[in-house]
């Protein structure tokens, strides 16, 4: 069957990530499973806001975040998005080589935004913020911690992918794997804005 | 290249690796019939209980485990499971597919599902089931001693990942998967109906993780989302879990209402009256399902604005519901009809799902509902539409579908004396609760004093529920002893749709040629205006099939381990749960798997023996 067989750049559709049927139900089923995310993360930050008041005595969002900090985290996971776009530009463009570049880019990116995470928490654990010290610290940890899990699952992910098909070309079969991995980075990059905004921003500003 | 795989031998081993959508579908049928019973003998347990006054037969405590396992089962284990093996098998053929979307994925909700029903009964066996009712309110289920809250929680997380996979898969099956010719608007009303559902499972369910995620979070971890001394919100609970469990009421209902669709217009010889308004009904009744969730806590301080606007959704999902109704009382209108076992729970279905839908608008009139909030009102009211809508539309769906699942149809004389006495039992048992919830009896409580005046109707409900008990051991029974009805199995009820075009049961591929579809009702069209025969919309050919695989069953498994490191914290026990789950998804996704072709002339032979 040709779709198993490493193709060179002639022989790939424009699209190779949805040419086969395959590949445009997983591309379909994983916009369905992003909006059940948005579900997901919209019952956090819902819970947050109805929450981030709830100090307790405890520390509250002014006393503790950095905006500097974030900012460059924010940064930090808005450039791994532009570098998954430049990866999946070139996966349509036939080259392998730039598109696992591109990626491995994503990855280390990633991981970056990750270490500044857990210093973040572990920071603010110096501060006295315990998950367990009031409900606004529970719900910031359950929230962000979320996020940073998927952070993580991408990164596993991606570089699971990476690895299989470090040698084998693109084909009609990776080409829809690659893209639904982008996908995910991408909306949890949008996750991210919202709380910047919602947690960062307002915790200090509003 | 792919493979040519020859079924395996073992038939336990071919059923705990199957991907074909049909058996995965009967797996399901079979699950949700076993929990249908376990959670039938804990209501039957607690209707003893209630038969008289100070009764003494359970103690208290075992009445909340009871009434809360009953609630929970019913509805997550029971009747999603049983409606899913019907969309299993049902809408693949319904829209002339060979298989769903992800034939890997559904393997794996079918047990994500079973195992997390099973972890949730074995509470039963360590010391005590979930007792804070199935909505589990904070902080009465933070403060729950024991494990049994725990085991609550991660059962429905485990099963309501299935059900969360299972609804993505359906939803991409309809939208990718049709046979040419079946646009959206010539499909079957259960597909249509099904594909709603779904919709509002992949909305609706995320709400319940993260509701399940934050109380275990609090009762594992020490989170104070729900606890008040730290700033925390009972309310926020109630929210997100009704946020979802509102349109879980309705993920119930639509298949069941595409279930009657099918069975009337078939059983009254006459095509479905307004196809059309019947299809926007059902995605106006989808999307107010998720702006009326705060009617189930008008009581709880939300104040007259918001009680007003959720009461006015509330009612105004009356109106498309409405439209159904009259939809199916038209299409009976004149019709030729047929009074099998499969129409009578049609019929029947009516009469009683309206009284639900009246006592629904009651309840929707927010001031009315400080009295009946938390009585035996509400009681009657939902079994009214989950037993006159959903369990009647499952026993219909049963016996018109029964023949194309097994090949045998089932008993009509048996099939009738369950319906009569099922009916009769089931308006014995809940009628009278509108009176008692009135006369101010409250609902889970497990006794009631002598002087009180429930005592008459408390019996009356009693005696309803064993009339309901035996006529479901009648159908039981007749299961096993109508196996040599084998005769006129293919098309036995002169039916509309595709999955009657082919044999009974169905080959494993379905359809040896993709069927071409030429309007709506598309077999009764060529019935009718052609040769009785579906036109094929492609030459005979090698047919492609996934392959089967163990791995769905692995990863569930897995993830039960982790469940019980989770419940008793034990930390290398989780690692060793999510470490075999998450290998085998790696496994899953480094290990290319091509499916097989089955050759043309194996093909021909089956249609030869056909």
């Amino acid at each position: 069957m040709a779709e198993q067989q490493a193709s060179t750049y002639e022989q790939l559709p424009p699209n190779p990530e949805t040419a086969t049927l395959d590949g445009r139900n997983k591309y379909l089923g994983f916009w369905f499973f992003l909006g059940g995310e948005t579900v997901l993360f919209g019952s956090l930050i819902g819970t947050y806001l109805g929450l981030r008041a709830g100090t307790a005595d405890g520390p509250g969002p002014a006393d503790l975040f950095h905006l500097d900090l974030v900012f460059i985290m924010t940064m930090i996971l808005l450039t791994s998005s532009l570098t998954s776009v430049m990866a999946i530009i070139n996966m349509k463009r036939g080259s392998h080589k730039k598109l696992l570049g591109w990626m491995w880019g994503t990855v280390i990116l990633g991981a970056a935004f990750l270490g500044f995470e857990i210093y973040e928490f572990y920071d603010y654990y110096q501060q006295g913020l315990g998950f367990g010290t009031s409900a606004f610290s529970s719900a910031f940890y359950a929230l962000v911690g979320t996020h940073g899990a998927h952070v993580l699952f991408g990164i596993l992910w991606i570089s699971t992918l990476l690895i299989r098909y470090r040698n084998s070309g693109i084909t009609l079969t990776n080409a829809p794997k690659f893209n639904t991995a982008v996908l995910y980075w991408h909306f949890i990059d949008v996750v991210w804005v919202f709380i910047f905004t919602v947690v960062y921003l307002l915790g200090i500003g509003g | 290249m792919s493979t040519a795989q020859t079924g395996s031998k073992n038939v336990i081993w071919d059923w705990l690796t199957t991907v074909d959508h049909k058996k995965i579908g009967i797996l399901y049928l079979a699950g949700g019939a076993f929990f249908f019973v376990l959670g039938g003998i804990e209501a039957i347990l607690m209707r003893i209980q209630l038969m008289f006054p100070e009764f003494t037969f359970l103690g208290a405590q075992t009445f909340n485990e009871l009434l809360t396992m009953h609630g929970t089962t019913m509805i997550f284990l029971a009747a999603m499971p049983l409606l899913f093996g019907f969309m299993n098998f049902i809408i693949p053929l319904q829209i002339g597919a060979r298989d769903v979307a992800f034939p890997f994925l559904n393997a794996l909700g079918f047990w994500l599902f079973l195992f997390g029903g099973l972890l949730l009964n074995v509470s039963w066996f360590t010391g005590g089931a979930p007792d804070a009712g199935w909505t589990a309110y904070v902080p009465l289920s933070s403060e729950s001693a024991g494990q049994g809250l725990d085991y609550y929680l991660l059962g429905l997380q485990v099963s309501g990942l299935g059900t969360l996979i299972g609804g993505i898969n359906f939803l991409v099956t309809v939208i990718n998967m049709r046979a040419p010719g079946m646009s959206m608007m010539r499909m079957p009303l259960f597909t249509w109906s099904s594909f709603v559902a779904s919709m509002l499972i992949l909305f609706a369910f995320p709400a319940l993780t993260i509701g399940l995620l934050l109380l275990m979070l609090e009762r594992l971890f020490g989170g104070q989302f729900f606890a008040v001394d730290f700033g925390g919100n009972v309310i926020i609970w109630q929210h997100l879990f009704w946020i979802f469990g509102h349109p879980e009421v309705y993920i119930l209902i639509l298949p069941a209402f595409g279930i009657f669709s099918e069975v009337i217009p078939t059983f009254a010889k006459k095509r479905l009256f307004g196809y059309s308004a019947m299809v926007f009904a059902t995605l106006i009744i989808g999307f107010l399902g998720f702006m009326v969730w705060a009617h189930h806590m008008f009581t709880v301080g939300m104040g007259p604005v918001a009680n007003a606007i959720f009461a006015v959704a509330t009612m105004a999902i009356a109106v498309p519901t409405g439209i159904k109704i009259f939809n199916w009382l038209l299409t009976l209108w004149g019709g030729r009809i047929r009074f099998t076992t499969a129409n009578l729970w049609a019929l029947g279905f009516i009469p009683s799902f309206v009284m639900g839908g009246v006592t629904g608008v009651m309840l929707a009139v927010s001031a009315a509902n400080y009295q009946f909030h938390d009585t035996y009102f509400v009681v009657a009211h939902f079994h009214y539409v989950i037993i006159g809508g959903v369990v009647f539309g499952l026993f219909a769906g049963a016996y018109f579908w029964w023949p194309k699942m097994f090949g045998y149809r089932l008993n009509e004389t048996m099939g009738k004396w369950f319906f009569w006495l099922f009916l009769i039992g089931f308006h014995l048992t809940f009628f009278v609760q509108h009176f008692l919830g009135l006369l101010g009896m409250q609902r889970r409580v497990a006794s009631y004093l002598e002087g009180q005046g429930f005592g008459d109707m408390n019996f009356v409900s009693t005696m309803g529920a064993f009339l309901m008990s035996i006529a479901f051991i009648i159908f039981l029974i007749s299961i096993f002893t109508s196996k040599k009805n084998t005769e006129n199995v293919n098309d036995p009820w002169d039916g509309r749709s595709l999955e009657w075009t082919t044999t009974s049961p169905p080959l494993h591929y379905n359809y040896p040629q993709t069927p071409l579809v030429r309007g709506l009702d598309a077999f009764w069209l060529e019935k009718y205006e052609g040769d009785g025969r579906m036109k094929a919309a492609e030459p005979l050919g090698d047919i492609h099939m996934p392959n089967p695989t163990i791995l769905p069953i692995v990863i569930s498994l897995g993830l039960t381990i982790a469940s019980f490191g989770f419940i008793y914290l034990v930390y290398w026990l989780i690692f060793v749960g999510l470490g075999i789950t998450f290998g085998a998804m790696f496994i899953r996704s480094v290990k290319e798997d091509h499916g097989h072709h089955i050759p043309v002339d194996e093909i021909k032979r089956d249609l030869e023996e056909g």
